[in-house]
């Protein structure tokens, strides 16, 4: 059985045909074209598919396409302004915070989600240990994570 | 993933109805556990139903020392809530060493209890709080609600709508996460109830899923202190036992975790 369903995703109202078992994952990389979000273990451990919904940051593997209906989305391409980058996006492209890139969407959609809590939460700074503590679900096969902590620091006093 | 029909239910009446009517349904929350599962093919429901949409399933009432929390309450809504942290710090901290911060957002406290899974963190803190397990049919105590691993006293179609609990005067939660899952080896809540009522409640360990330790409670009544406790060996014979660590090993974290939850109380 297949259903229509309608999201915002990335400021734009879309409307597609999903069966019960389309992931929202599957809808965004598949039926719209947004490949920035990857699947990277596809078992809810790594974060590669982290997108925004309602303004939380979300594993879209791990959600149904039909349970995101009426949602407000956001993906990784909804980010830049034009083509002025976000600046999360600009402190992992200046502290070399990515290798292969894989891993990077997720980790930046997680990234404004933490920055945007802990503004909400009271701010405050963000440590290192925090910001560490924070990425639990986010997993890099590349960078060790080092250089990952001090692009989201900086991305963090630019945001 | 099998095939399955996705349904939003907007009341209890329509959630009830549509399960009745679905040839294997299942209710879904946040997903976290359900999906995963189906992904593995390890579950195949044929319908679907989503309580998220339900009208006051989700939600933290605080009166006093009375806390009642909807079930499709999320876990980051668990951790993040003021009037919660206030009367019950030790909850509010559980929640928020859950999984991680994408897990927090659409994982519910119904949806975990409701699953049972050994390793799981609410069902400790439902057991050493003396928590009430509220469902669209009746009232179950926690003591009653847990039945053993994945097991509980959840009739077919049983819809959990929120869990209510007395605020204790002192408590704390500490766990041994997995390194890797960060789901509990061993996770002990322990709950002063005033008046020599003391919970202990043990997730992660134990091979029947979670279970109170009397032996401790009764120590702890007369000295609450982690010396009191020192002495209380867990026999191993009851412990879980798999690659992340032997029964023995199990057994001893019992005695570390609850040694340092009482010291963390206060
Ligand atoms: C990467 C990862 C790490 C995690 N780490 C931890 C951890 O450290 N500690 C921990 O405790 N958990 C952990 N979890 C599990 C997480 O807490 C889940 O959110 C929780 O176990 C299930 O809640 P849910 O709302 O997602 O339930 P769902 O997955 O929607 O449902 C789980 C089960 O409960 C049933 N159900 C759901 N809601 C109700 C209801 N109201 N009434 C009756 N039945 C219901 C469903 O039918 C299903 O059988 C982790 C999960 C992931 C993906
Ligand atoms: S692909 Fe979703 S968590 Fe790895
Ligand atoms: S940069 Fe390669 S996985 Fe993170």
């Amino acid at each position: 059985m297949t259903s229509k369903i309608s999201m915002t995703v990335n400021g734009r109202q879309v409307e597609g045909s999903v069966e019960g078992r389309t992931l929202l994952v599957e809808f965004l990389r598949e039926h719209l074209g947004l490949t920035g979000t990857h699947v990277g273990c596809d078992t809810s451990q790594c974060g590669a598919c982290v997108v925004h919904v309602d303004g939380k940051a979300v594993k879209s593997c791990t959600l149904l396409a039909a349970a995101a209906d009426g949602g407000d989305v956001v993906t990784i391409e909804g980010l830049a302004d034009g083509t002025r980058l976000h600046p999360m996006q600009t402190a992992f492209k200046e502290n070399h915070g990515l290798q292969c890139g894989f891993c990077t969407p997720g980790m930046i959609m997680s990234a404004v989600d933490l920055v945007n809590r802990h503004k909400s939460n009271g701010g405050g700074k963000l440590t290192e240990e925090k910001i560490r503590a924070e990425l639990e679900g986010n997993i890099c096969r590349c960078t060790g994570y080092h250089n990952i902590v001090k692009a989201i620091e900086a991305g963090a006093k630019a945001m | 993933m099998y095939q399955t029909n996705y349904h939003r239910a907007s009341s209890l009446e329509e959630a009830a109805k549509l399960f009745k009517k679905g040839d294997d349904a299942k209710f879904v929350s946040g997903g976290q556990t359900l999906i995963p599962t189906m992904k593995q093919r390890l579950a195949a429901p044929t319908d679907l139903i989503d309580l998220r949409h339900i009208k006051g399933m989700s939600g933290i009432k605080v009166s006093g020392k009375k806390v009642a929390i909807g079930a499709a309450t999320t876990h980051y809504d668990v951790s993040t809530n003021g009037k919660l942290a206030a009367v019950c710090p030790a909850l509010a901290a559980l929640a928020s060493h859950i999984g991680d911060p994408a897990v927090r957002h659409m994982g519910t406290i119904g949806g975990s209890i409701a699953n049972n899974d050994p390793a799981a963190d609410y069902p400790a803190a439902m057991l050493a709080l003396g928590a009430t397990i509220v469902t669209n049919k009746r009232e179950i105590e926690a003591d009653k609600f847990f039945k053993g691993m994945f097991e509980t006293a959840l009739k077919d179609g049983e819809i959990i709508t929120a869990v209510a609990f007395a605020a204790p005067t002192r408590a704390a939660y500490v766990k041994y996460p997995n390194p890797a899952s960060r789901y509990a080896m061993c996770g002990v809540f322990v709950a002063d109830h005033g008046k020599g009522d003391i919970r202990v409640a043990v997730t992660g360990a134990g091979n029947d899923g979670v279970f109170r330790h009397r032996a401790m409670e009764k120590a702890l009544a007369g000295n609450f202190s982690a010396d009191a406790i020192a002495s209380i060996a867990t026999s191993a014979d009851d412990m879980l036992s798999d690659i992340h660590g032997d029964a023995a090993y199990r057994a001893h974290l019992v005695n570390v975790m609850a040694r340092r939850a009482v010291a963390q109380a206060g």
